[in-house]
């Protein structure tokens, strides 16, 4: 059981920690990115239907990919609406996060319905992700089953976390990056595009929170209704805030959460349990982050320049 | 002619109206090619929802009825605003107002009358209490309040269920029992009036809400030192106001509201609180009144009355012209998005040559 948990958190926790990812990268160029609910909205969406028609093409186990694609790149143009919003008609970054949210759950029911003759969710999908077990690793008791054996988007988004770690505090661009969201005004300075960077970043922070949605639908769901997502954006955040804007912290924080998830799962087969309502375990989730976020609020400090708007001619 | 023109759009853009009026008529617009391009007739389907909320004295006691609730959200969005606080907790407010006074109304014994007033009044206390816990996250351990707002959401409508399982529980069905007949605050001959409509005393209620908004801010220190703190926070305090207990204070006030709306609904509309898997969006729908209504009494009030007709007429979509009653939520999101981002709005308006500022 302890090796289901663990496995069951890393499932979890892939999710959350694309999405925390991208919200990341949004909020270190300077963006306010409450959006990433409605990103991962759009991509659970996006992943679904993509798969689904992969599937009725007869692409079989190739199409959880095509669904992860398809989330990738729709959400990039969606995202580019919350860019559009905040940095060239400088909206305020925390409304227009919530319009992408509002937008993402009405738009995505509403696509539902007119293409599957007015249903509520998505048809079940046949071909989904499958674990895959690295040799040898695999085979060690307990960690082998809870660590080396899980589904590829939980690889990705490990794999994501060193990458997004690597280019952040070791390339120019990351160097770049970091400082739009804590001087802006330097960058300028410096020869640099500010708006251009802080464009590409909000845009890749949409669909990299996409593949967090994708991975609920092509691993565990199956398929999109309209609680496949319920919150998990804002846990995200959470994550983010709790993880002090670094992608390492980030992880940790997905880990938590992923953990509080995986444990309603499977402490209600024990006997204790049973006497507990199972609406606690619901609440289970929101519970721990927020207590998290108590424990640790007052010390983590945001990116210097976030949700102000850059302007060149106040510096 | 064309002076007229020109004196009306000079009007129009020298009023505040402007982007928000501007911003519905571009949403309503852009709903109706969505819906050409689903392959939906939006003549048809704007047809239909204006029927529905004008076609029948019932269903024009029923827009009212979905008009109360929305009016409140929008104040209580504002409320919180005024202080800098973006409160996206209504929702949760909502549940907590609606499932406590619930408990009163199911498990006390009181006079009628009494016995409604007495769960109005814990149902605004309870919403007001939800609202006091966001508030002190945020100034106690620094939690933004969008986070704790909507974890807190999830949390009160977790522990509603938890609340009627064992305390109102329904055998048999998805939702707790009747309140009992004292608590009622139908309003029996208005509801004959209306063909049945649920027109409730909250209708009565509403006035008093709208004028004390107005009176708070206007002409009481509370208020004002509330608009205090949003605008300047700093300021505020150097000035030597206490600003964590007056944002504690608005936040109850806000909450409140949202605790009213759940109290009517459940005592005067449904008499029972249904065990749904999501809340209800009556707080999201708060945020798109508030803003289009600029935070003002009147515009909340109009914005309310707006969105609230939109709402309950979407319904009618649903039937008349079966379109997905998603598109009105879809309409209601891009009014947020173009008030929020009026550079888009006056990007699609007819330009004015202005005339050319030298650059100082």
């Amino acid at each position: 059981m302890t090796a289901n948990i663990i496995s069951g958190s890393l499932i979890f926790a892939a999710a959350l920690l694309f999405g925390g990812l991208g919200g990341m990268l949004s909020e270190r160029a300077g963006v306010i990115n409450l959006g990433i609910e409605g990103f991962m909205i759009s991509g659970a969406f996006f992943s679904a239907v993509g798969a689904y028609y992969a599937e009725s093409a007869g692409l079989g186990g190739l199409s959880p990919f095509i669904g992860l694609l398809t989330a990738f790149i729709c959400t990039a143009i969606f995202s580019g609406m919350h860019a559009l919003a905040t940095l060239k008609y400088k909206a305020d970054h925390v409304i227009s996060g919530v319009v992408i949210n509002l937008l993402a759950a009405n738009v995505t029911f509403f696509l539902v319905k007119l293409l599957f003759d007015g249903a509520a969710e998505t048809p079940r999908l046949t071909n989904m992700f499958s674990k895959i077990s690295i040799p040898f690793l695999s085979d060690v008791p307990i960690i082998g089953k809870a660590l080396f054996r899980s589904y590829p988007t939980t690889y990705i988004a490990f794999a994501a976390v060193l990458l997004i770690g690597f280019v952040f505090f070791k390339t120019s661009l990351g160097l770049r990056l970091r400082g739009v969201g804590e001087n802006p005004g330097s960058i300028d300075t410096a020869g640099i595009n500010v708006m251009k960077i802080k464009f590409w970043a909000v845009m890749m922070s949409g669909s990299i929170a996409s593949l967090g949605g994708a991975t609920i639908v092509l691993t565990t769901n199956g398929n999109f209704s309209f609680n496949t997502i319920a919150g998990q954006g804002y846990i995200a955040i959470a994550a983010v805030i709790l993880g002090r804007w670094n992608p390492y912290g980030v992880l940790s924080g997905a880990l938590l959460f992923g953990f509080a998830q995986a444990i309603k799962d499977q402490i209600q087969i024990l006997d204790f349990a049973s006497s507990i309502p199972t609406e606690v375990f619901y609440m289970l989730p929101y519970l721990v982050t927020l207590l998290a976020l108590i424990f640790t609020g007052r010390k983590t400090r945001a990116p210097k320049a976030l949700g102000i708007h850059y302007d060149a001619s106040v510096r | 002619m064309n002076k007229t023109m020109e004196k009306i759009r000079k009007n129009l853009k020298s009023s505040q109206a402007t982007i928000p009026l501007v911003a519905i008529l571009i949403a309503l617009f852009i709903g109706a090619i969505v819906m050409l391009i689903g392959g939906y007739n939006p003549i048809v389907a704007y047809e239909s929802l204006v029927l529905k909320i004008f076609g029948s004295v019932y269903d024009m006691g029923e827009t009212v009825r979905a008009i109360i609730p929305l009016i409140l959200s929008g104040f209580a969005v504002a409320v919180a605003s005024k202080a800098g606080i973006f409160n996206i907790g209504v929702d949760g407010q909502i549940i907590m107002g609606a499932v406590s006074s619930l408990l009163v109304g199911t498990l006390i014994d009181l006079p009628p009358i009494i016995h409604g007033i007495v769960a109005i009044v814990v149902g605004i206390i309870a919403g007001g209490l939800w609202g006091v816990l966001i508030a002190s996250l945020k100034t106690k351990f620094g939690i933004n309040e969008v986070i704790s707002s909507i974890m807190l959401n999830y949390i009160a409508l977790y522990l509603s269920h938890m609340l009627i399982k064992s305390f109102a529980a329904q055998e048999g069905t998805a939702r707790s029992s009747l309140i009992k007949e004292s608590a009622s605050i139908g309003f029996p001959s208005l509801n004959t009036l209306f063909g049945g409509a649920r027109i409730h005393w909250g209708f009565i209620i509403l006035p008093f809400i709208v004028f004390a908004f107005y009176y708070f801010f206007e002409k009481t220190r509370w208020g004002y030192e509330t608009k205090t703190v949003g605008l300047n926070p700093d300021a505020a305090n150097y000035s030597g106001m206490k600003v964590n207990g007056i944002l504690i204070r608005t936040m109850f006030i806000s909450g409140a509201l949202g605790g009213l709306i759940g109290a009517l609904d459940t005592l005067g509309v449904y008499g029972y609180v249904a065990i749904v898997s999501s809340t209800s969006g009556i707080g999201f729908d708060g945020i798109a009144i508030a803003l289009l209504g600029g935070n003002s009494t009147l515009g909340t009030t109009l914005s309310g009355i707006l969105i609230g007709a939109l709402d309950y007429g979407s319904q009618g979509m649903q039937f008349g012209a079966g379109v997905p009653s998603e598109i009105i939520g879809i309409v209601i999101s891009l009014i947020i998005f173009f008030v929020a981002a009026p550079g888009i709005v006056k990007a699609l308006l007819p330009k004015k040559k202005a005339p050319k500022k030298e650059v100082e």
